[in-house]
C-alpha cells in the first residue's frame, strides 16, 4: 500500500490555515470569526504532527498538545467575553460593536 | 526511575521567580474567598501582591548576584529550554516594577468601579509569570506558552469592567486580533520546527544559517512569525487593536498593557532577531526599516486629532514601538542597548502618565477625555506638574529620561550608517511635541470645568512619586541605569 506523501498533509494544513485567515477577515458573526481562529490553530497542529511524523520525533506531537491546551483556554476566555458583549449589546455582528471611533 | 534528573537545583534556580508568581497568583485566588471574604479586608490582598513581588524580587536578586560572579554569565535550565542571563534578569526587573506600580495604583480604581479585587491581582501576577518565560525562554514551546499566559491574562483584565460597554468591546477586539496573531505566530513556529527538527532557538538558528538566503520555506516561517510578533508590539500595519484596547480597558490595565506587555514582546523579538534570525539580517533589515517608519508615521499622525487621552497615548505608544524597532534595524550592540534603555525609561514615564489619568477617575467618570484634564493646574498643581514631566519625557526633551532613550537609538542609527532614518525619526519628535502639548495646554491654560478634586490614595501617590522621581533621576544622573542596561546585553 502506497503511503500518502508528506507534502499533501502540508498543503492541506496550508489550505486550512488560509481558510481560517479568510474566515477571520470576511465573516461578520463573532462566533464564526472565533471558529476561524480555531481552524487556524488546528492547521498549525496538523503541520506540527506532519513534521513530527516525517522526522520521527515526539517534539512536534508535544507542541500540538500545547497548542490544543492554549486553544481550549482561549475558547474559555473568548466565549466568556463574547457572552458579556452579547449581554450588553444583544448583537453578535462584529460591525455593530464599534462604539469607539477616531 | 529517578525523577530528580528532570528537575535539578539548576533548573529550579532558573525559574524560581516564575514559580513564586504562579504560587502567589493561585494563593491570592484562594484567599480572596476563603480568608478575606469581607470587602473591608481587600487591602490585605494588595499587601499580599506586594509580598509576592518582594519574594519574586529576592529570587531575581539572587539570580543577578549569581550571574555577576559567572563567566560567561548565563545558566541554561531544562536542557536549554530556559536561559538565565543578564538580558532576562533586566527584563524581569522591568516587569516586576511595572506589575508592582500597576497593582498599587489599581486599588482605588477598582474601589470606585466596584469590581472584585482578588481575580484582578491574581491576573496581574499570572501575566507577569507569562512575561517571565517570554524573557527567559529559549525554546519555542516555552515562549509560546509564556506568550499565551500573558495574553490570556490581559484579555480578561482588559474586559474587567463587565458592566462597561467600552471595556467589553475593547476585550473583544483585543481577544480576536490577539488570537489571530497567535495563529500566525504558531504557524511560523510549526514551519521553524519543520526546518530545524527541533524547538530550541539555538538549533533553529543553525538550521536557518545552513539554508540559502531567500529560501521560500525560511521566508514563510520568517514572515508568519514576524506578523505575529509585530501584532504583539502594535507596529503598523498591525496596530489596529491598540487604540481600542487601550481606550476601553480600565486605566491601570492600559498602563500595564502598554508597558509590560510591550516590553515582554520586545524581549521575545530581540531573542529571535538577535538569535536564530541573525544570519538573515540582510533580508529583514530593510523590511523592518520600512515597518518602523510606517509605525512612526501612523502613530504620530493619528495621535494629532485625538480628544481621548488614553487613545492619544495609545497612538503615541505605537510610535514609541517604531523608535524601538529602529534600534533593531540598526542591528548593532548600541541599537540593542538603546532598546533596553528606551524600554526602561518608557516603563517609568508611561506608567506615570497613566497614573495621572487613573487619578482623574471619579464616580461615573473615567477621566480620560481632554476635557477632564482642563484646569488641572488650578485644581491639583502637583498632578499637573508630574504630568508635565511625563509628557516632556515621552516627547524626548532633556533633561528627562525620555531623551536618553531616543538619544541612544539615534546614536545607533548613525553608527550603522542609517542617516536617512535618523533624520526622519528626529522630525517625528517635533510632531510628538505638538500633540503632547495639547494635553499640557488643556491642563495649564484652560479653565477648570468642574470643581471635584482628583482622587488620591496612598498607592496612587506612591506610584506617581516613584515614576516621577525616576523619570527625572534617570534623565539627570543616568550612569548607573545605563550600566545596568549594558551588563544585560546578550551579544
Amino acid at each position: 500500500m502506497a503511503e500518502v506523501p508528506v507534502s499533501w498533509f502540508l498543503t492541506l494544513s496550508a489550505v486550512l490555515f488560509v481558510l481560517g485567515v479568510s474566515g477571520f477577515l470576511f465573516r461578520r458573526n463573532i462566533i464564526t470569526v472565533f471558529m476561524s481562529i480555531e481552524l487556524m490553530l488546528n492547521a498549525v497542529n496538523l503541520t506540527f504532527i506532519t513534521f513530527a511524523y516525517q522526522l520521527k520525533q515526539v517534539n512536534g506531537h508535544l507542541f500540538a498538545f500545547f497548542v490544543m491546551v492554549v486553544a481550549a483556554a482561549e475558547a474559555t476566555v473568548g466565549l466568556a467575553i463574547i457572552l458579556t458583549v452579547f449581554k450588553n449589546r444583544s448583537t453578535l455582528n462584529i460591525d455593530d460593536v464599534n462604539s469607539m471611533k477616531n | 526511575m529517578n525523577f530528580s534528573q528532570y528537575y535539578t537545583a539548576n533548573d529550579h534556580f532558573t525559574i524560581i521567580p516564575a514559580v513564586m508568581l504562579a504560587l502567589f497568583g493561585c494563593a491570592i485566588l484562594l484567599f480572596d474567598f476563603w480568608i478575606f471574604p469581607d470587602p473591608r479586608q481587600r487591602k490585605w490582598l494588595l499587601i499580599f501582591v506586594v509580598l509576592a513581588e518582594i519574594f519574586t524580587g529576592v529570587g531575581l536578586y539572587r539570580q543577578q548576584a549569581w550571574l555577576a560572579g559567572q563567566s560567561p554569565s548565563m545558566l541554561q535550565g531544562f536542557g536549554g529550554a530556559v536561559t538565565l542571563d543578564g538580558f532576562s534578569v533586566f527584563f524581569n526587573w522591568i516587569f516586576l516594577v511595572a506589575a508592582l506600580i500597576v497593582a498599587v495604583m489599581s486599588y482605588q480604581y477598582l474601589e470606585i468601579s466596584n469590581e472584585h479585587h482578588g481575580e484582578y491581582y491574581g491576573l496581574i501576577l499570572f501575566a507577569q509569570c507569562g512575561m517571565y518565560f517570554l524573557a527567559t525562554g529559549t525554546d519555542l514551546v516555552v515562549l509560546f506558552i509564556g506568550l499565551e499566559l500573558m495574553a490570556l491574562s490581559f484579555y480578561v483584565m482588559v474586559g474587567f469592567l463587565r458592566a462597561d460597554k467600552r471595556s467589553n468591546e475593547a476585550a473583544l477586539k483585543y481577544l480576536l486580533l490577539g488570537a489571530f496573531s497567535t495563529g500566525f505566530l504558531a504557524y511560523g513556529f510549526s514551519v521553524l520546527y519543520g526546518l530545524a527538527g527541533s524547538t530550541k532557538l539555538q538549533d533553529i538558528g543553525d538550521a536557518i544559517a545552513a539554508r540559502p538566503a531567500w529560501d521560500p520555506v525560511v521566508f514563510l516561517a520568517l514572515a508568519t512569525t514576524s506578523v505575529g510578533l509585530l501584532f504583539k508590539i502594535a507596529a503598523a500595519p498591525f496596530h489596529m487593536w491598540a487604540p481600542d484596547a487601550y481606550e476601553g480597558a480600565p486605566t491601570p490595565v492600559t498602563a500595564y498593557l502598554s508597558v509590560a506587555s510591550k516590553a515582554a514582546s520586545f524581549a521575545f523579538l530581540l531573542r529571535l532577531f538577535n538569535g536564530p534570525l541573525q544570519s538573515l539580517s540582510a533580508e529583514w533589515e530593510p523590511i523592518l526599516a520600512f515597518i518602523a517608519i510606517l509605525t512612526l508615521t501612523i502613530g504620530n499622525l493619528a495621535a494629532i486629532n485625538q480628544t481621548n487621552i488614553k487613545r492619544l497615548l495609545a497612538y503615541s505608544s505605537v510610535s514609541h514601538a517604531g523608535y524601538m524597532l529602529l534600534g533593531l534595524v540598526a542591528n548593532n550592540a548600541m541599537g540593542t542597548n538603546g532598546i533596553l534603555v528606551y524600554l526602561m525609561v518608557y516603563t517609568f514615564m508611561n506608567l506615570g502618565a497613566f497614573a495621572v489619568i487613573t487619578a482623574m477617575r471619579r464616580q461615573g467618570i473615567i477621566g480620560d477625555e481632554l476635557e477632564d484634564m482642563a484646569g488641572l493646574m488650578h485644581k491639583n498643581p502637583g498632578y499637573a506638574m508630574l504630568m508635565l514631566v511625563f509628557l516632556l519625557s515621552l516627547a524626548g526633551i532633556p533633561p528627562t529620561a525620555g531623551f536618553l532613550g531616543k538619544y541612544y537609538i539615534f546614536l545607533a542609527l548613525i553608527q550603522s550608517g542609517h542617516y536617512g532614518l535618523a533624520v526622519v525619526a528626529t522630525l517625528y519628535v517635533a510632531v510628538a511635541i505638538y500633540y503632547y502639548f495639547k494635553i499640557v495646554r488643556s491642563m495649564f491654560i484652560r479653565e477648570e470645568t468642574e470643581r471635584a478634586p482628583a482622587a488620591s490614595s496612598l498607592g496612587l501617590r506612591l506610584a506617581l512619586g516613584v515614576t516621577g522621581l525616576l523619570t527625572l533621576v534617570i534623565g539627570i544622573y543616568p550612569e548607573p541605569f545605563l550600566e545596568l542596561a549594558k551588563t544585560s546585553l546578550v551579544r
